[in-house]
């Protein structure tokens, strides 16, 4: 386990209700498979939510698309290490294509829940935000506690981006909360919402 | 043109591209689409990414429907390979794909390690559900570019034109 193991407190829930609180329509949400669905479908249902709740790797990439599509929005990706090591290869794509509006959330437990937790290579100390630096995504940082996710919030939510932040939680399961599971019905939503027409 | 006053099919794709309203090209670049990616690079009303594996340009592409706009995948047909499980979020959630496909290990292929993913190609996208075009002369590119295109978006589903090597010409590997 990393040296930092013993400061993490923090639990998934509560992070992405502070991640998604007060978000009116001007944030959309892309989470990563598992446990990142649970969580924002936990937060609270939305039309502007997308639950990639399969193709593990691609919520990243997923959002970087958005983002190009919807300069006018702040885009944030809500997903897991596992999911994100699954292709490291995007933060170099973020970090060239450069949208200011994305913002890359990581809830890092340093496991894969949903498959026993076993532990991902974070737990061995595999370092994401010095990945996305070296991919040239400037604003990049690992939060531990409370106090520092308060303080960068509004960063996350509103500074120019892209934006890269892991932040480490407990490794506990949640409850169960599913979101809509169809995504050609969270397709028709978010595209309605955004454009007027499905 | 050509010197026959012909446009080039590569022109052409870009020229299909734009009147269909695509506004995001997503590339691993490939020696097949470097005039396209060029022309598409220089258009202000295009955003082209490069992608370091192709199946990011799937997601991408998923997110550029969400968001309301079309876009292309051009990519070679080892990089076909690399799409799989993604094109699984397609498949599931109806989007419309528009994937332009140069490639490799067919016609008179000198480079063995091309043959096994160039051959396995059309099957493989069509084991996930994606539609399959192939244009083999120059005459052909336009209209099999613009029906794909009117398929995708049209009709909201996964459609790939393969640009074939009888088309597009045989790489060779001499060393005299």
């Amino acid at each position: 386990m990393s040296t930092t193991a013993t400061r993490i407190s923090l639990e998934r829930r509560g992070v992405v209700k502070a991640l998604v609180a007060d978000r009116g329509n001007d944030l959309l949400a892309v989470s990563g498979i598992g446990s990142p669905c649970w969580d924002l479908a936990a937060a609270g249902d939305h039309p502007m939510n997308f639950y990639l709740n399969g193709a593990m790797g691609g919520a990243a990439s997923i959002g970087l698309g958005l983002a190009l599509a919807q300069p006018g929005k702040r885009v944030m990706v809500i997903t897991g290490d596992g999911e994100l090591l699954m292709n490291l290869g995007i933060l170099a794509t973020i970090g060239v294509a450069a949208p200011k509006n994305l913002s890359v959330v990581v809830l890092d437990n340093q496991v894969y829940l949903e498959t026993g937790a076993q532990p991902t290579h974070t737990a061995h100390g595999v370092d994401l935000t010095a990945v996305a630096k070296a991919c040239t995504i400037a604003s990049a940082e690992t939060i531990y506690e409370q106090g520092q996710l308060d303080a960068a919030l509004p960063r996350i939510r509103r500074a120019d981006g892209p934006i890269f932040v892991v932040i480490k939680i407990l490794p506990d399961k949640a409850k169960l909360v599913l979101p809509p599971l169809e995504a050609t019905y969270t397709k028709h939503r978010i595209r309605e919402a955004l454009t007027g027409r499905p | 043109m050509n010197s026959n006053g012909v446009a080039d099919w590569r022109d052409q794709i870009y020229d299909v591209l734009r009147e269909n309203d695509v506004h995001h090209v997503a590339h691993v670049p490939d020696g097949g689409h470097a005039k396209l990616i060029k022309h598409c690079e220089a258009d202000k009303n295009m955003k082209t990414v490069t992608l370091t594996t192709e199946e990011e340009g799937v997601g991408m592409l998923v997110g550029s429907w969400l968001g309301g706009e079309r876009g292309v995948l051009l990519i070679q047909s080892s990089g076909v390979g690399n799409c799989m499980n993604m094109l699984s979020a397609v498949k599931h959630g109806k989007f419309p794909l528009l994937m332009i496909v140069s490639m490799r290990g067919t016609w008179g292929e000198g480079m063995p390690w091309q043959v096994p993913m160039g051959q396995a190609t059309r099957e493989v996208l069509e084991a996930m559900g994606v539609i399959v075009y192939e244009a083999d002369t120059a005459a052909a590119v336009r209209e099999t570019v613009e029906a794909a295109a009117w398929l995708a978006f049209g009709s909201s589903v996964a459609v790939a034109v393969l640009l074939t090597q009888h088309l597009i010409g045989t790489k060779k590997f001499t060393t005299a």
